[in-house]
């Protein structure tokens, strides 16, 4: 054996040994497994399964983006309001559009009646105030528009984006779901994988909740309709209220109070909210602790406002209005939660926040686990058969040879999922469709290479040179076929979504490996057979 | 053994009734698809699909009559042959009812086949709602779990399940489950039921992002043969790699055309195959272009024609014994692979043949029409040479 065969030798058993690590060794410590049991649950570790595979769901939403606009409007509105007010510029009204999800960056603040006297006075607010984000236009004499700077629509989008995710996030870990995950998927859509789960009802209700949690102090009420709460007020609602109802829910008909317009406490504050049961009545209830900042604000207030109500609001439903009986510092109760989960959902939901826009539910898929297991064995069995058929084709057409391809293809097959296991990626059914051109391609390679072997044996060349020829020759051809395939996996990757990027990750890992094991593995076998000998007469092909 | 040996057919001599076949299947691939018009399954049109497995005989028209009175739109009930399965279909036109037709088709089925008693079926639940529903009822029955154990119980019940076809009939053959005691049995028995059915799958999407999944999956795959144009013409000539894109580009079509013929819904399945078999064909026409480009260097003198007819005779064994290898394994992936892979392996299947012929039959005809075009009767030496590439003209030099 000739040094440069014993060092190629070398190299290959190091590649080995590295793959194999990769499948056996435990992902999260790192250590070698020391029983049977383990090394089969470090194996189930490596090999990570996609929800088709091994049943467990996939949601997609569209984020709600003109949501967060309309939001950031109404606070701007809002914050004008109050600065008009102080310095006493009349006004006529300030409204604001309501775009749908493809115009949400065409938001817009309509402000009327703002008298030409004070347009100067105007201007010089609102552009002090909000210019660097809005741009003001007159639209006439009296009358303004402010629309929202495209940098500032950037922002929005972003914000709301990552913070969804966020919160999605806290969401989903507050459940204990093992390995979910929550990714972008192009600008506006998240993509939520809960492998394991095949019926994510509940999941999706949580998500579809916004559970805005605020406390208001009451002005008035319960009235059977909010008309009759308009005539307890002379049919003017003072600016500083707003009218909110209970909406119809079991046993109770729909109430409706006048309420504060600010809140003394919102979502916000909450430092922490647990399902705790009742000790009398036995019913569930959700119970929540304020922040520090948020419970001096909240004793102040409780404790000038015994006998007052305070009402419970969440997401825009007033839950309960309860009487003050004593000073709360920091901590409040939801009753009649109806059960155990409801409660404890209820709480997730205060502890994660709300959302800053609301989710549509675009695309759902969901796979019972005896679905995955059957995928799987039967992606399984004729898998093997086709490599078995192809195995014993290999060494019936090219003899000993034969066996240079078949252990190259297993070599080339360790390589691709050990990669996998090291890429933490997750191995989905167009994964698979990768795998299987991946071996076309790598017994594609071993025909190349040995029909060329032929050729130059038939040509009258000596064994050795005919091999080295035969190798030489094929693998222009083979880089070629390579590197065209890996060029459009790279588009394919950077323009496809999910399905079409888990083939294109595949299949370029597959195809490195191909490269490897055809042309190094397989010439270092061919060296170590012909053993250095100058002079080979015979070679089994 | 050998298969073919200093073979010498005449490919390019008999390329016109190979070609007029192309045509032919070309056309009518376009035909059906203007005729028939594309069959898009639920991932690129929007839509519902749950797959059913029933303990016995499926009452198909039950169901769909059961469904037909409570969801508007088209819906198709179809059981797959042989087996106790039930395909759903249903159509969504608008996100906004994507959650409300799942949760109807739900509905109905669990009134149609739920327990009176309005006890948990056990053979739908995931095993997290398996034991918030059981954490009570064990714990009055005073077996002692901790919330893990519970997890571990609850998971093992529902593996046993998977493993087991999906439908349980009674609490009792769960006795040789770890973790399950009589006890369990007990509370089992007396808290779940079995229904006589079992939701093997359910797809959701809505036609927003099946339209948006559609012009992604076709915009990467042009962007992908674009990205091979460019390369094959940096490495040959152009012309070779309009030829090979053509070529895929006709494989793919053809591919396509059989679907709709056939009547078989594409789905994102179906494209991952179809990309497989952009990747195969391309690889196919490549070695050959290979052997042509290698073959005009060293013999100068003969016409393109009788290069490129030399070439693919050079490569025909390993053309034949890799193209049968791979349907091989396709072939093997059709017939045992399930329901799951059949769209996949059928496109795999033809497009592996086809693909090998358009190698021949589409791609190196097309170098000969361009030389022809070019300058007709020029020797071979005007002939669409392939320069040396930098590497080789370095060593060259060297």
């Amino acid at each position: 054996m000739t040094s440069n065969t014993k060092i190629r030798l070398l190299i290959i058993v190091a590649v080995t040994l590295v793959c194999i690590y990769g499948l056996i060794r435990d992902p999260d410590t790192m250590g070698i497994p020391t029983s049977k049991q383990e090394l089969v649950e470090h194996w189930r570790k490596n090999i990570r399964l996609g929800t088709d595979l091994k049943g467990g769901s996939n949601l997609v939403y569209q984020i709600e983006m003109q949501d967060a606009f309309k939001l950031e409007a109404d606070t701007i509105i809002q914050r004008l309001r109050d600065e008009l007010a102080k310095a006493s510029i009349p006004f006529a009204d300030i409204t604001r559009n309501d775009p749908d999800f493809d115009h949400a960056n065409s938001i817009q603040i309509n402000i009327a009646g703002v008298p030409g006297t004070k347009a100067g006075d105007f201007r010089t607010i609102a552009n002090d105030n909000f210019g660097s984000v809005w741009i003001l236009t007159p639209v006439n004499e009296t009358d303004y528009r402010m629309t929202m700077k495209a940098s500032e629509a950037l922002r929005v989008r972003s914000d709301t984006l990552s913070q969804t995710i966020n919160t999605v996030e806290k969401k989903i870990n507050g459940l204990g779901l093992a390995e979910s995950s929550v990714q972008q998927r192009g600008e506006s859509q998240i993509l939520v994988t809960l492998p394991g789960v095949d019926d994510p009802a509940r999941i999706k209700q949580i998500l579809q909740t916004a559970a805005i949690l605020e406390l208001y102090e009451v002005q008035g009420g319960p009235f059977a309709s909010r008309e009759e709460a308009m005539q307890s007020k002379n049919g003017i609602l003072p600016l500083s209220s707003q009218i909110l109802g209970s909406g119809a829910r079991a046993g109770t008909p729909n109430e409706f109070y006048i309420l504060a317009r600010t809140p003394v406490v919102t979502g916000r504050d909450l430092r922490d909210a647990k399902p705790t049961q009742n000790g009398q009545t036995g019913g569930w209830e959700t119970n929540f602790v304020l922040t520090q900042d948020a419970a001096k604000r909240f004793e102040k207030f409780t404790g000038s406002h015994i006998n007052d109500r305070l009402a419970i609001v969440l997401d825009k439903k007033v839950l309960s209005a309860p009487t003050i009986q004593a000073k709360i510092s920091d901590n409040g109760v939801i009753t009649n939660m109806g059960g155990h989960d409801a409660a404890a959902d209820l709480a997730l939901n205060l502890k994660a926040g709300s959302l800053p826009a609301s989710l549509l539910n675009m695309e759902e898929r969901s796979v019972g686990p005896s679905l995955g297991a059957d995928s799987i064995r039967q992606g399984i069995v004729s898998g093997i058969a086709g490599v078995v058929a192809v195995v014993a084709l290999m060494l019936i057409y090219y003899k000993r040879s034969g066996i240079n391809a078949t252990l190259a293809l297993i070599l080339n097959a360790l390589i691709l999922v050990a990669a996998l296991s090291y890429f933490e990626a997750v191995l989905t059914l167009p994964g698979i469709a990768g795998i299987i051109l991946t071996i076309g391609m790598a017994v594609d390679s071993n025909v190349l290479i040995f029909e060329r072997i032929r050729e130059e044996l038939r040509a009258g060349k000596a064994v050795v040179a005919a091999v080295e020829a035969g190798f030489g020759k094929a693998f222009l051809t083979i880089i070629d076929t390579h590197v065209t395939t890996i060029v459009s996996c790279c588009f394919l990757f950077l323009f496809g979504t999910g399905p079409v990027k888990g083939f294109a990750v595949t299949l370029v890992i597959g195809l490195f490996a191909n490269v490897f094991t055809a042309v190094f593995v397989s010439r270092t076998i061919f060296n170590w057979e012909l053993g250095g000998q100058k002079r080979a007469v015979t070679l089994s092909i | 053994m050998e298969l073919f040996k200093n073979t010498n057919f005449d490919f390019l001599g008999k390329k016109w009734p190979f070609i007029g076949l192309s045509l032919v299947l070309t056309a009518a691939g376009f035909i059906s698809i203007g005729m028939k018009g594309m069959r898009y399954g639920i991932d690129f049109k929007g839509g519902a699909q749950m797959s059913l497995r029933f303990a016995q005989e499926p009452p198909v028209q039950q169901i769909r009559s059961a469904l037909e009175s409570k969801l508007p739109g088209e819906i198709s009930v179809q059981q797959i042959s042989g087996k106790p399965e039930v395909l759903i279909g249903t159509e969504i036109k608008d996100e906004k009812e994507l959650n409300a037709n799942r949760q109807l088709i739900d509905e109905t089925l669990r009134g149609m086949f739920g327990g009176a008693d309005g006890k948990f079926d056990l053979n739908n639940s995931s095993s997290t709602e398996l034991a918030d529903r059981l954490r009570g009822p064990l714990q009055q029955a005073g077996v002692p779990l901790s919330e893990q154990d519970l997890q571990d119980l609850c998971a093992a019940i529902n593996g046993y399940r998977a493993d087991h076809g999906g439908i349980l009939r009674s609490a009792d053959e769960l006795s040789g489950v770890k973790g399950v005691t009589p006890k369990v049995i007990e509370v089992l028995k007396a808290n779940v039921s079995f229904g006589p059915f079992t939701i093997l799958s359910t797809e959701v999407v809505g036609p927003k992002i099946g339209d948006e999944l559609r012009r992604q999956a076709v915009l990467a795959t042009l962007y992908a043969l674009g990205g091979m144009l460019v390369y094959i013409a940096f490495r040959f000539e152009w012309i070779y790699g309009v030829a090979a894109v053509v070529a895929v580009f006709h494989d793919t079509l053809i591919t396509i055309g059989l679907f709709s013929l056939f009547n078989k819904p594409i789905s994102l399945t179906v494209v991952a195959a179809l990309l497989t078999l952009v990747g195969y064909s391309m690889n196919d026409t490549i070695v050959v272009f290979d052997r042509i480009r290698e073959n005009l260097k060293m013999v100068r003198r003969e016409s393109l024609e009788n290069v490129i007819n030399l070439s693919v005779n050079q490569t025909l064994s390993r053309t034949v014994l890799t193209s049968g290898l791979t349907l091989l394994t396709a072939l093997a992936l059709l017939l045992f692979g399930g329901d799951v892979l059949n769209g996949f392996s059928f496109a795999l299947v033809a497009g592996i043949i086809v693909g090998t012929y358009s190698s021949v039959f589409v791609a190196s005809p097309i170098l000969v029409f361009w030389q022809n075009f070019r300058g007709t009767g020029k020797p071979a030496a005007a002939a669409p040479a392939p320069r040396e590439t930098a590497g080789q003209r370095k060593a060259v030099r060297g």
